[in-house]
Formats: C-alpha cells, structure tokens, sequence
C-alpha cells in the first residue's frame, strides 16, 4: 500500500496543475497584505474604531497579524475549495480520460488499494493546501502587522490574549481542514463517476454554491434542510474563538463532518470497484 | 499441467440493449499467438478489456492458466502483460518514471531491468525524455517494454499496430514473433488487419455482431472454402477459351489483371501443366485464396 500512495504522490506532485492553488493563493494573500501595509490598513483601522469607539476604549496594537491572520481565513475558506476540487476532481476521471486506468488496474493488486491510495493522497493535498494558506496569512500578517491580542467581532467582541492564541489557530486549522476534506471526498466521489476531469470541479461547487444559498437564507424549509448539508458545519473552525469554546457542539460538527467524509470515499469506493473502464 | 492458458466459457457483456459479446467459447493453447479477428464493433476489445478484468462480464467467466478471474483476479492476471488500444502512459512523466510506476505494481523493479527492456525496445536513448514528446510508434514501443518488464506468459494486445507506421508495424511484429519463439510467451491479438493475422497467427477466432463465428489453426482455415487464381498468359482470349473446355474451369473468366478461374489451391499445379502442355506461356499463376476473402466471405455469411 505505502508504495501505491507513493506512485500517487509522484503522480500528482509531478503536475504542474497541483500547484495553481499554490501559486494563486502565494500571489494573492502577498498582495492583499502589501495592499493593507501600504495604508489599507488605516482606513480598516479607521472602519473599525468607527464602529466601536463609542461603547469601547481601545488600545494597543488591535488590527495586528493575528487579527488579520483570523480576517483572511475568514474571508479565504469559501475560496479554498475551488483550488481544491482542480485536483481531487483529475484524480480518477483524470486517468479515465488519459486512459491511463487501462495499464494501472490491469497490473494492480485491487481496484480499492487503487482507490484508496488515491484518496489518501487527495487528502494529504487538500491538507497541504489548507495549512499553506493558513501559515501564508498568519506568517504575512505576523510579519508586517507584528503580535497583540485578537480581537474577535463575533456574536459580541471577544478579546483573546496573545499567549492562547497559537493554540486557538492550531485548532481551527484542524477543523478547516477536516472541513476541506469534505469538499475534496466530495469532488473525488464525482470524479470517480465520470472520465471527465471538468464535470467533478463544476459538480462540486455547485454543490457548496447551492448549499450555501439554503443555510443563508432565513426561509423554513430552508432551515429543515439545513443540518443535512455538510456546509452547515463548515464554520466549525470560527466557534474556537467563541467564549467559552463550545466543545460539544465542535464535537457534534467534527463526527457529522466525518461521516459525510466516509461515506463519500466508501460510496466512491464501492462504484468504481464495479465500474466498466471503457475509456 | 494443462495446456490451455486462456479460456473464455459463455462470455457474455451486454450494454443495456445491445449484446457486445454473446456467449463467446475460446481457447487459447500455450505457445499459441492467436489472432481474435473480427471488423470494427465485432467485440474484440470489450472481450479483451473482459478477458483483463476491466469490463464485467453480464455471464460467463474467464480462466487464465486455470484460475477463475471472477474467483482469483489478482493471481489469475499475475502472469498476464497487456496493450489494450492505445497505450496510454503519464505523458508529464519521463518512460522511466512510467515504467517504474506501472510496472513496480505487483513488484519491485530495478532501474537496470526497466534499462534492459527499454533498450529490447529501442528507446533506451530516450528513458529520460518526457512520453509526451514520443511519437505514437514510440508509445507502442514503450508499451511493450511495460509487458516485457513482468516477463509474462500470457500477453494481450489489442490492435498492437493501428496508428503505426509500416516500419512500426514490421517492428512490432517481428517483437511478437520473438516473444512466441524464443520466449514461449502465449500471444492473444486482436485485429482487423486479417493479413496481420495471417501473417503472426499459428491460430485465430473471428468475431462478428458478438459471436464466434469460426476458431482453428489460421492454415487449416484458409484451407477451407472456395478459392480461385489469376492466370497470366501471353494470349489470355484464346488460353480462356481452351480452359472452358474442362468442365473443371467451367467458371474462368477474363478480367483486367488475368484469368480468374475458381479452384482449389493444391489444383493449381495442375491448371499449370495443362496450360503449358498447350503451348501457352504461363508468366502468372497467384492465389487468390486469402484470409481476408475467407474472413469477408465468414462476415457476409457465405461461409460458417
């Protein structure tokens, strides 16, 4: 099995489309950050205090790296995905249509080692994709907005001391990654469906685009759906920064995110298991 | 052990409403390199992606070596190397990354035994290159070097020359040739070349609309039948005239390139001397019995 993941490795870290999503996100969190270094920042600040200069006395360093670091996460998970699904998407439909497939199951133990090196190494992607961005943001934002507390504007202000901080962030990236591989079993259930790399990234996203337009919007039969869609626990990551940190609810949100993983990968699994290979 | 390396027992694959292959009996000897002949749509590859495990039979079950593929897969297919279609390799990937991947499936290889088939093959100089800047002569080419690289006993191709060039196709013939002859490797290949057949083959099966039409030794099936030659004669009106005079040249006739006279191949000797004896000069005598008049005759339903 270890040398199947590591034909896989080889295979997908030998692309030059494995590196869109590091070369997009490397360019514009960059930018983003130079953008707000060279005054972004003020008005932001500005912005900011606005909003919260007649309740709260402010001071010290508020809009520092770790606050900007919690802002692009924020602003980047929704975006992650589409990075992702480029690769999860080409994992088996990509072979189907090279036709490459013909020459791997013919010399291949089984069909589900196959399967399952590949999904492995999808993971091991989605995983690097999401802690590089994580690491790109806070890295950047340390560096140019130097250290502080956080200050966290949910449900109320929350300020979190400087000191727990490495921990809430180690933790939330935990959970959207967990989240993220979600998106990536689904696409890489889509591509085990069809040969055609293009129809998983689309399916994917229309997925999390209609997902999300049924938990956002505040109609009933909307919110009855609403705990079946795997979207719904994508924030899992934001309630560390929450006061206290509701741990069941994390907990809750962490089992149902794995089952959509599991039952994802197994439905893929058992599929191309009786797939025709025709291509 | 037994002798029979591939067999095929009511082989059945139907795609919703149409029947791909319908019952198909075949047996394939050791030391065989049998030809599965048959026209575009006959079959032959769904048999053969059967045959591999990549398409599910409907009905039916494959034994290679005597191990059922629907029981034992992995240990029925241990000794198998094979090309379906065109071969397709990771075209970003150097032939030597291809091969280690693809070929270090069931077991290690070294870089020195990939090295070896390469230069059988004749690409060794371009190990490193990327597949994507070979030629299609070389795909195929590197594909074999893939079969070659497990030392199989059994190998499939699937119309191992289509998209070659005559060089190419000479090439990889006379590799087929030399994997039967002095490896002893059983060779199945599909075709719709007939003369290909009938030049590698010892035995063939011809496929049509998803049946066995026919199975035997490609000679004692070319044997069959009604076959004819072209005469060549210095005076053709009046030769035609004197070969109407025997009742076993009744149907002689006198087209643009001889006289077409309807006989059996070991008469043809015969149709000589009498034409000599008569004063003609022969400069031509050419069977006209081949496999693929056979083969088209077996389609078309004249002959079963």
């Amino acid at each position: 099995m270890m040398h199947l993941i590591w034909f896989e490795l080889v295979k997908t870290f030998t692309r030059l489309r494995t590196y869109i999503g590091f070369l997009a996100f490397g360019v514009i969190v960059p930018l983003v950050v130079a953008g707000l270094k060279l005054g972004g920042q003020q008005s932001f600040e500005r912005h900011l205090l606005s909003l919260l200069q007649n309740d709260f006395v402010i001071g010290g360093n508020v809009l520092n790296g770790w606050f900007f670091g919690f802002f692009f996460m924020g602003a980047l998970w929704v975006h992650i995905p589409i990075v992702l699904t480029i690769v999860a998407g080409d994992q088996i439909a990509g072979e189907g249509n090279a036709g490459t497939f013909r020459f791997l199951l013919i010399h291949a133990v089984s069909r589900t080692r196959i399967i399952a090196a590949k999904f492995i190494v999808t993971l091991i992607y989605t995983a690097l994709m999401v802690l590089f961005i994580g690491g790109l943001t806070l890295g950047l934002s340390l560096w140019a907005f130097g250290s502080g507390d956080l200050l966290v504007i949910r449900r109320g202000i929350l300020v979190i001391p400087e000191a727990r901080l490495p921990y809430h962030f180690l933790v939330a990236y935990g959970l959207a990654t967990l989240a993220m591989f979600v998106v990536s079993s689904l696409c890489f259930l889509f591509s085990a469906l069809t040969d055609n790399s293009i129809g998983p990234i689309i399916a994917t996203m229309a997925v999390i685009i209609v997902s999300i337009i049924i938990i956002t919007l505040p109609f009933e039969l909307f919110q009855t759906i609403r705990p079946y869609l795997f979207v719904n626990y994508f924030d899992a990551w934001q309630k560390v920064f929450d006061d206290p940190i509701p741990w069941e609810v994390i907990r809750t949100s962490i089992v149902i995110l794995a089952g959509f993983l599991v039952a994802f990968f197994l439905t893929a699994a058992v599929y191309f298991a009786r797939k025709d290979i025709l291509s | 052990m037994s002798d029979t390396v591939l067999r095929t027992i009511e082989l059945t694959k139907r795609y919703k409403n149409r029947l791909a292959v319908d019952h198909l009996n075949i047996e394939v000897s050791r030391g065989d390199v049998f030809g599965f002949l048959g026209p575009n749509g006959a079959g032959k590859s769904t048999t053969i992606r059967m045959i591999l495990h990549l398409v599910f039979p409907t009905k039916g079950d494959v034994e290679i070596f005597g191990v059922s593929l629907k029981k034992a897969r992995h240990k029925a297919l241990a000794k198998v190397g094979a090309v379906v279609e065109k071969p397709a390799f990771y075209t970003h990937l150097s032939a030597l990354s291809n091969l280690e991947i693809l070929g270090g499936l069931q077991k290690p290889v070294t870089r020195r035994q990939i090295m070896q088939e390469l230069e059988r093959v004749g690409l060794a100089d371009r190990a490193n290159d990327l597949v994507k800047t070979y030629s299609h002569g070389m795909n195929q080419r590197l594909g074999l070097a893939l079969i070659l690289l497990n030392a199989p006993e059994l190998v499939v191709l699937d119309e191992p020359t289509t998209g070659l060039d005559p060089q190419g196709m000479k090439e990889v013939r006379e590799l087929i040739r030399e994997l039967a002859r002095e490896h002893g490797v059983t060779v199945f290949l599909s075709s719709h070349l007939l003369y290909e057949v009938e030049l590698i083959a010892t035995r063939m099966a011809v496929i049509h609309q998803g049946k066995l039409r026919i199975e035997g030794s490609v000679q004692d099936l070319l044997k069959k039948g009604q076959s004819s030659a072209v005469v060549k004669t210095d005076r053709p009106e009046e030769a035609l005239r004197f070969l109407k005079t025997f009742d076993a040249y009744r149907s002689a006739a006198l087209r643009g390139d001889g006289i077409h006279v309807d006989l059996a191949l070991e008469n043809i000797p015969d149709l000589n001397r009498q034409l000599v004896g008569a004063g003609f000069n022969v400069s031509g005598l050419i069977p006209q019995r081949t496999l693929e008049t056979y083969f088209l005759n077996l389609i078309e339903g004249r002959e079963a």
